[in-house]
């Protein structure tokens, strides 16, 4: 591992113990982060499966009947009688904060209606208000897939966007810094021995030259 | 704004849902269906595509996962499901996991 370019004093030891007293420190705290989000993934993307595959059906289901009431009445009748909708929903949007990641949250605020159906009953077949009451029932359900999809999404971004960070200092700066603290350990052992050996020295040519003189 | 929900799709696919009170907006071709995104992204919080468009303009729907809302969403279209949206789940598991853990292609 290559170790910093920086000068083998004091002071920058100093600092150096510093800064990887600090990484280790994050180091910890973005690990613990990570395996918290990855436990909020997992809970999360279990139910985004079901309820994916029950809309899916769902929808699939829903569009079925739709289209065989298109076929049966012509889509120009269809497309005029559900050109004019009752209901209106209305949803709000909020966030929600897991783990600092700010997913969706959506509640649906008004309740939907009853009669939906903005249609006289004599121009369409019943397949379209089949077709329509299994959507309208659906809805709720993919407005909560619609969330939960997204902060999936949202989570696994992070997720790995943290765990490069994690990486990154346990791969790269940690090991810097303590090669980097080990070289400067070294070379000051080394100066001062060297500076012992030359006291040495020069003691022993101070008492040589008393004992001649 | 009322209305926070968009659907975008083929007439036949997504006509039914303006029935529910969601706003409509019928496909084109890709480059007009990557603008319509872009220029309704800002107006909807929730925004379904049925997932044979969704898979076409995924590079567009990507600049959008950055931010809460809006959150789009792919759905089957008529022609049934494309498979697309577990996919996109699959997808997901393996970038926070390592691997595929749900098998969810089996």
């Amino acid at each position: 591992m290559a170790r910093l370019n920086v000068n083998p004093t004091r002071m920058e030891l100093r600092s150096l113990k510093d800064r990887l007293a600090t990484a280790k420190r994050g180091h910890k705290l973005l690990k613990d982060k990570a395996d918290e989000m990855v436990r909020q993934f997992m809970l999360l993307i279990r139910d985004n499966e079901k309820l994916r595959r029950e809309v899916e059906a769902s929808i699939e289901k829903g569009l079925q009947s739709f289209l065989i009431a298109s076929a049966i009445n012509g889509p120009k009748i269809i497309e005029e009688a559900v050109s004019m909708p009752t209901s209106k929903l209305e949803v709000e949007c909020l966030t929600q904060n897991i783990m600092s990641v700010e997913v969706p949250k959506i509640n649906i605020t008004e309740s939907l209606e009853k009669d939906i159906l903005p249609y006289s009953f004599i121009s369409v077949s019943s397949d379209l208000d089949q077709a329509i009451l299994s959507m309208n029932s659906l809805l709720p359900k993919l407005i909560k897939l619609a969330e939960i999809e997204k902060t999936c999404n949202m989570l696994s971004k992070e997720i790995e966007r943290n765990r490069r960070r994690v990486n990154a200092l346990e791969y790269v700066l940690i090991p810097e810094l303590e090669e980097t603290i080990k070289y400067i350990t070294m070379k000051l052992d080394e100066r001062e021995r060297a500076n012992v050996i030359t006291l040495m020295k020069v003691k022993e040519i101070i008492d040589k030259e008393e004992a001649n003189s | 704004m009322a209305n926070k929900i968009a659907v975008i799709g083929d007439k036949n696919s997504v006509l039914i849902f303006k029935v529910l009170g969601v706003d409509v907006f019928d496909a084109g071709t890709y480059f007009e269906t990557s603008n319509l995104l872009k220029k309704i992204a800002n107006d909807y919080e929730i925004i379904f595509i049925t997932d044979d468009i969704a898979k076409e303009i995924q590079s567009t729907i990507e600049k959008y996962t950055e931010r809460a809302y809006p959150a789009i969403i792919p759905i089957p279209s008529s022609k049934g499901s494309t498979g697309f949206g577990l996919n996109q789940l699959s997808m997901y598991v393996e970038k926070a996991v390592g691997i595929d853990i749900l098998n969810i292609n089996k």
